[in-house]
């Protein structure tokens, strides 16, 4: 069961297998006796909402700290755009278009919302050496922070400090940071979590402009909201795959049923 | 406080601290001006060392390291039997300290939090004892330095250091030196990619900053400007000795950036004005005026968290009105950006 066959999105929709923005090629990562994640193999494709769920503890953030190179895999490959980038530190794998936002908030908090996205947007035009040059001078961090501010929808905040935001304001900030970077590939691990109803839909919006443009995977927990997004979906348990299709053909699934309602019925 | 008050205050404050060689007698002796030079020059280090700590998140019980290599480097390398140009010995002996700032944090760059400082210390200790049992730079005792360097243009000496209010001067142009370039770098790109690595590294490498390599940048700068503290006291007192490098040294600093508040370069030059003045004070008073000391500290610690300079803004706060947003304000300059 572990070992699904590579995604067959491309093949499916007669595109080559390199289209795909971003790839984990039997990725797996052991924490001493514990394998949490275990030859996942899966294919991000542009302008789509790839979703990866499962239960807790499934290894859904481990994926994402994979992907992102927080974390480096004990087996598998990480692909960029068609490189191999398995071996690339984090922020190497950032400056190429490698964007993610975390589950728990992590933000600078005594800083501004706009500093904030205006730090984040300054990882493309960093320039330490300037040191007599003011960073407010960078109209390049400061415009892609104003970009990334109106898509997030905290324009309005920009001059609060970060601590001061709403749970789910700050939610929308993780985002906007991560749009701030001007990334390629987006990995937003559960963006919806705590969130009230009207934020979700404000942030499913979001998520669905963003589709145009950005290969997604999204982790989340909120399956109303998955269904209602996500262009393919990856199902995980206990670290491995076991199902990778289509909304309702995931929805269809027997083993994918046996996992959720045998546990949870 | 918007950059011009800043400005403004702080030429304010260095025109004042330089007017004190033209007071009248009881204040414009030399006692008081050899007072103010000790102050500056560890307000000096402090600034490097808040510079680290206070905006990098850095903590380093080692900074005394740099103080001390630029100090002997000067009694080294200076002529021993005529003035040595302080045209190259400055530059020569603030580099020594980045050099040494360069692979010293190399190493110690790769620790974290509580291991950080114990292994900042260890280097410092380190250095402490190569100064203290190589022949070369005279034990315990130390080496004397018997001509101050000069500045000289041609035959013409704008400032002649032999001279105490010249030297105090000179010590007051570097204070401001520091303080500028500085507030510079706080207000560059760099400047707030270390505050945004003191915050939250994960999300600094998240965005694409090689976070090391800032963390080194300022690492090195830290100790470039603890090496012009060292030139400056190798340059004073004619004399250099390993307890620069002693970690009582390095925890000194560290305290004064504390008791002025961290994260506030005008923090760092008042906590070290504190720190001198009352240590001053208190051994007039009584042998036992550590105690004194650090019962003051603890004090100031446990009434104004942010320092002497968060006290201040808080008072001053409350005074205007009680209830304007408190955390707009925060005790530190890079919240009004």
């Amino acid at each position: 069961m572990s070992a699904q066959p590579r995604d067959t999105l491309a093949t499916r929709q007669a595109q080559p297998a390199s289209a795909a923005l971003l790839e984990a090629r039997g990725l797996g990562r052991r924490f001493g006796a514990l394998q949490a994640v275990s030859d996942v193999s899966l294919s991000l494709a542009p302008d789509a909402i790839h979703a990866v769920i499962g239960t807790n503890g499934a290894g859904k953030s481990t994926l994402i700290n994979l992907l992102s190179g927080e974390l480096a895999p004990t087996s598998g490959q990480v692909r960029l755009m068609g490189e191999d980038v398995s071996r690339w530190s984090q922020p190497r794998r950032a400056q190429a278009g490698l964007g993610r936002s975390y589950q728990r908030n992590n933000i600078f908090p005594p800083l501004t919302v706009r500093e904030n996205c205006r730090l984040a947007a300054q990882a493309h035009a960093q320039r330490p050496w300037q040191f007599w040059e003011s960073a407010q001078a960078c109209a390049q961090s400061q415009s892609q922070a104003d970009d990334a501010m109106e898509r997030a929808g905290l324009t309005q905040m920009a001059k609060v400090p970060a601590a001061g935001l709403s749970h789910g304001q700050k939610r929308q900030l993780e985002v906007a940071m991560c749009l701030a970077t001007n990334p390629r590939v987006l990995l937003l691990d559960e963006p919806l979590a705590g969130m009230g109803p009207e934020e979700s839909d404000r942030m499913l919006n979001l998520l669905r402009g963003l589709r145009q443009g950005h290969a997604i995977l999204l982790v989340e927990h909120d399956m109303d909201a998955v269904f209602a997004v996500a262009d393919r979906i990856t199902v995980m348990v206990n670290g491995a795959v076991i199902a990778s299709d289509t909304p309702d053909a995931v929805r269809a699934n027997a083993d994918v049923q046996r996992a959720y309602l045998g546990e949870h019925a | 406080m918007t950059t011009r008050t800043r400005i403004i205050g702080w030429i304010v404050a260095l025109g004042l601290i330089a007017l004190l060689p033209l007071l009248p007698a009881p204040i414009g002796t030399p006692f008081h001006m050899e007072l103010g030079i000790r102050i500056i020059i560890l307000a000096i280090l402090a600034l490097s060392l808040q510079l680290l700590v206070g905006f990098t998140g850095l903590v380093s019980l080692g900074h005394a390291a740099f103080f001390a290599a630029a100090a002997y480097f000067v009694a080294v390398a200076a002529p021993q039997d005529g003035p040595g140009s302080g045209w190259w010995l400055l530059p020569a002996s603030v580099l020594c300290a980045a050099v040494l700032a360069l692979l010293i944090g190399m190493l110690v760059l790769r620790t974290k939090g509580i291991y950080f400082i114990m292994v900042t210390l260890a280097f410092a200790q380190l250095v402490y004892f190569v100064l203290h049992d190589f022949p070369l730079f005279g034990g315990s005792d130390g080496t004397y330095i018997y001509f101050r360097p000069e500045f000289a243009i041609g035959s013409w000496l704008p400032m002649d250091l032999g001279d105490a209010t010249h030297l105090y001067w000179f010590n007051v142009l570097m204070l401001g030196l520091t303080v500028l370039i500085l507030s510079l770098v706080l207000r560059s790109r760099l400047g707030h990619a270390l505050i945004g690595i003191k915050h939250n590294e994960q999300r600094m490498r998240a965005a694409g900053f090689r976070t090391d390599l800032y963390k080194l940048a300022s690492f090195v700068i830290a100790g470039a400007f603890a090496g012009l503290a060292g030139f400056l006291y190798a340059t004073q007192h004619g004399y250099v000795n390993p307890e620069m490098a002693s970690w009582h040294q390095s925890a000194n600093s560290l305290m004064m950036i504390i008791l002025g508040g961290l994260g506030s370069l005008p923090g760092a030059v008042i906590g070290a004005i504190t720190f001198v003045l009352l240590s001053e004070w208190f051994q007039a008073i009584t042998r036992q005026w550590q105690l004194l000391l650090g019962g003051f500290i603890i004090l100031v610690v446990a009434v104004m968290p942010n320092g002497l300079v968060g006290g201040l803004a808080s008072l001053r706060r409350g005074r205007a009105r009680k209830s304007v947003a408190p955390a707009a304000r925060g005790n530190t300059e890079e919240v009004s950006s």
